[in-house]
This record gives structure tokens, sequence and C-alpha cells, in this order.
């Protein structure tokens, strides 16, 4: 019954649209779900990559800590993802996660779907042309928050 | 957009207005309510129109009218303060007198939009032009459908209008985003720049209206974004800003190819504005 409530879940996530549905199933196989309460650390930035989610409801804020400061860099909710690093192996975390608003996410062993991408290349060149696409825009979005348009008229380059 | 509209007859006389009240909005933005100086009304507004105010003995620039189109008391005006003018103007004190010429500009297009589902991207001070449009969709709710409006500013304390923007999210029918480039870990809301909201929204692209205001190079991103998620170019109409001083097309400083933007904008469709947009050097 909850293999059959977390398929509907991957089948309906913004990033599965689209695969083959014997796929959903091998992934409804290989999640769980999570929950994330405000203010939980997710992970912090040097953990062990472990975990891919896809987020399903919340809100969940990316972190740079620094001494006497923690930058806030970008936050992402319902119908993305987090944690891409884990399908990178071996790698750790690059960024710190924080619950900012209660999340559901429904979550995947990393190591485990990176075997499963191995073992069926066109599942796994599906997944990774999606994570690309995902990288990419989050990509793109940096670098025009690197333009800081709102920046005062006069004032000077961060 | 329409046409400009209420221009009085002598377009570069200006008419004296009393400051009524001036509300900080964030440390470097105010409001400023006009009301008539001589008992004589003045002059009525649609959204997305601008005046030229004229702080006596300072100088005169143009700023985008951001109040209650319906509200035929008094004007309103939202400025941020970044020079010697807009410094003067936001630091007038109520009974203070200030020149306005105007109201100059083409408009959002509402009557266009009846019917359909309106989208308001905003960044920074663009939101200013963009809310007289806002109140009006929100005065007339049943003539649209769903009214979304995204807005981005650089911090949580560069936020504009934070009390409405709260107050229309409880709207029906009604979706308000806002996010910010930089965000403190008290910042609840968004990190990120405009374009990442849209990833909220269920935008409908055949029956969507697109209202952007804010720096061009956002604009740019937005257009871009909308292009992507499939909505008609001639559905999409921004506001331009260029350094305005006749506000009538006499002068030719806010010229953009073969428009001047103070007497064929400042609202243009996108198809009016793509080839320019871009352009090196212009």
């Amino acid at each position: 019954m909850e293999t059959a409530n977390i398929r509907e879940l991957i089948e309906n996530h913004p990033f599965l649209q689209g695969l083959a549905p014997k796929y959903y199933d091998k992934l409804a196989a290989l999640a769980s779900k999570v929950r994330f309460h405000p203010d939980q650390l997710i992970f912090r930035e040097g953990d062990e990559s472990s975990f891919f989610y896809l987020l399903l409801s919340g809100k969940v804020a990316l972190e740079v800590p620094a001494p006497g400061k923690t930058f806030r860099i970008q936050t992402i909710g319902e119908g993305e993802e987090l944690g891409w690093s884990s399908l990178w192996s071996p790698v750790k975390k690059q960024y710190q996660a924080r619950c900012v608003a209660a999340a559901d996410a429904l979550a995947f062993d990393g190591a485990q779907l990176l075997r499963e991408c191995e073992a069926d290349p066109t599942f796994g060149y599906e997944l990774m042309r999606r994570l690309v696409r995902t990288v990419a825009e989050r990509l793109q979005a940096t670098r025009f928050q690197l333009l800081d348009i709102f920046k005062p008229v006069g004032a000077k380059m961060l | 957009m329409s046409a400009a509209t209420a221009v009085q007859s002598d377009p570069m006389l200006t008419t004296a207005a009393r400051v009524a009240s001036v509300v900080k909005e964030t440390h470097d933005t105010f409001t400023l309510t006009m009301e008539p100086a001589n008992g004589k009304p003045l002059h009525r507004f649609q959204p997305g129109q601008f005046s030229m105010l004229y702080v006596l003995g300072v100088g005169e620039l143009p700023i985008s009218i951001s109040g209650d189109p319906e509200r035929r008391e008094n004007l309103v005006y939202t400025v941020r303060s970044v020079g010697n003018v807009t410094l003067q103007l936001v630091t007038r004190q109520p009974g203070d007198f200030v020149g306005i010429r105007g109201p100059f500009g083409t408009s959002w297009p509402l009557k266009a939009a009846r019917g359909k589902d309106v989208l308001i991207v905003a960044g920074g001070i663009g939101l200013a032009p963009l809310r007289p449009a806002i109140y009006h969709v929100l005065r007339h709710r049943g003539d649209y459908g769903r009214l979304m409006v995204l807005y981005g500013a650089r911090s949580p304390r560069d936020l504009l209008f934070k009390k409405e923007l709260n107050a229309w999210s409880y709207v029906p029918d009604t979706q308000i985003l806002n996010t910010v480039d930089y965000g403190g870990v008290s910042w609840r809301g968004y990190v990120g720049v405009v374009t990442t909201l849209f990833k909220y929204v269920r935008l409908h692209p055949s029956q969507t209206v697109a209202m952007i205001c804010g720096p061009e190079i956002m604009m740019r991103y937005v257009v871009r974004e909308l292009e992507t998620r499939g909505v008609p170019d001639e559905r999409i109409y921004l506001s331009m800003e260029r350094n305005m001083k006749c506000a009538v097309g006499f002068c030719g400083h806010c010229q953009m190819g073969p428009y001047f933007v103070c007497k064929d904008g400042p609202v243009f469709s996108y198809p009016q504005m793509r080839p320019w947009m871009d352009k090196y050097e212009l």
C-alpha cells in the first residue's frame, strides 16, 4: 500500500515526469517518505553524500556556514530536488541544507540509485538528463544572482 | 496598453501639489501622497503611467504613480532615494509643495487582460508602477482569472509594501510569492532570483497576460522564462525606463529605437521592444 502511494508521488513529481512506467516501479521500490521539521539541519557541508531527495512540500534552504555568519544562498521547495551530489560518488555535501517550512520528501539512497543507473544505462541516462537540467537551471539562477541587479546606484562591487 | 489619457492642456505646465504624507517603506524608499494645493482636483491616471515631479529649485524627474487609480482625491508616488532630486523629494514634509506635470505615457493592458489570468512580475522598485494594476484587478476581481504576483528584491529589508503583499495573499485566486537575492537565516521566505519563483505557479500560457517591471536585465530573463513556458509574446508587457526629461516626446532623451519611452511607453508590448532590448550600445 505504502509502495503504491509512493509510486503515485513519484509519477507526479515534476523531476520524474515522462519516465517509462517501469522506472516508476523501480524508483518506488527504492524510495522512502521522510519529513523535515522547521530549522532541522538535513545535512551539513562536508557530510558524506548519502541521500537524494525529491521534495513534495515545504521549503528547504541551502546555506554556507562561515565564522559568525551563515549565508543563505537559495531556497528550494515543492517539486524540486535536493542533494544531487549524492549521485556523484564519492563526494561530500557542498552546502548545508536546513528546513525552513515543514517539508515532506521522498528519500533515495544515493549509492543505491547510482548502482541502478550503472546497471541500466537507459534509466541512468534519463535520470542524469534531468539532473543536468536541474544543475543548469541552478547555475543560470546563480549567475543571474551574481549580477546583483538591485544593487544601489554607486555601490561598489561586492 | 492604452494611449495616454488625462494629460493637462499644457503638458509643460507644472501644477502645485501639497505633500499630504510621507511613509517610509524601506531604508531608502518612501511613499509620498500628494493632494491638490489649490482646490482643483489632481489629474486622474491609468495604472502604469508616470508624472514629472518637480522639487522647487532642485530639479524634476519622472516618477511612476503607485496608488489606487480609483482614489481620486490624491496621487501616490513611491520613490527610492538614489540621487539629489529623489533625496530632496523623500525628505519633503507634510504641507510642503511639489510641482507635478502629467500623468504621462501608456498604461498596463487591463482591458485586454479581462477574462484572463494576470501574471505580475516585479523586481525592486518595479513593484511601484505595477501596484495600481494590482489594485485594479483586486477591485474588479470578477473580471479577471487568477492573479499571480512574483516579486523579487535584493534582501528582506528591501521588500516594498510588505503588509499589502501579505494581505493580498489571502484574496481568493490570488498567489503572491516574494523572493530575495540575499537572505539571512531569520528570513523564512524564498532566496533566489525572481525567475526561480516560476516553479511554484501553474501557468496556463494560452490565457495568461504578463506585466513586468524591474531592471532591464531582470525583464530579459523573465521574458525568456515566459517564452519557455509558452506565453505568447504579444501578451507580455514591459515597463521600460530611460532618462526622461520633457515627458512628451520633444527632447529625445528617452529614445529607444523608433520609440520615445515617455510618449510611446513606458508600457510596451514585448514584440515592440524585442528588437531593442538585446541591442548592444543602444
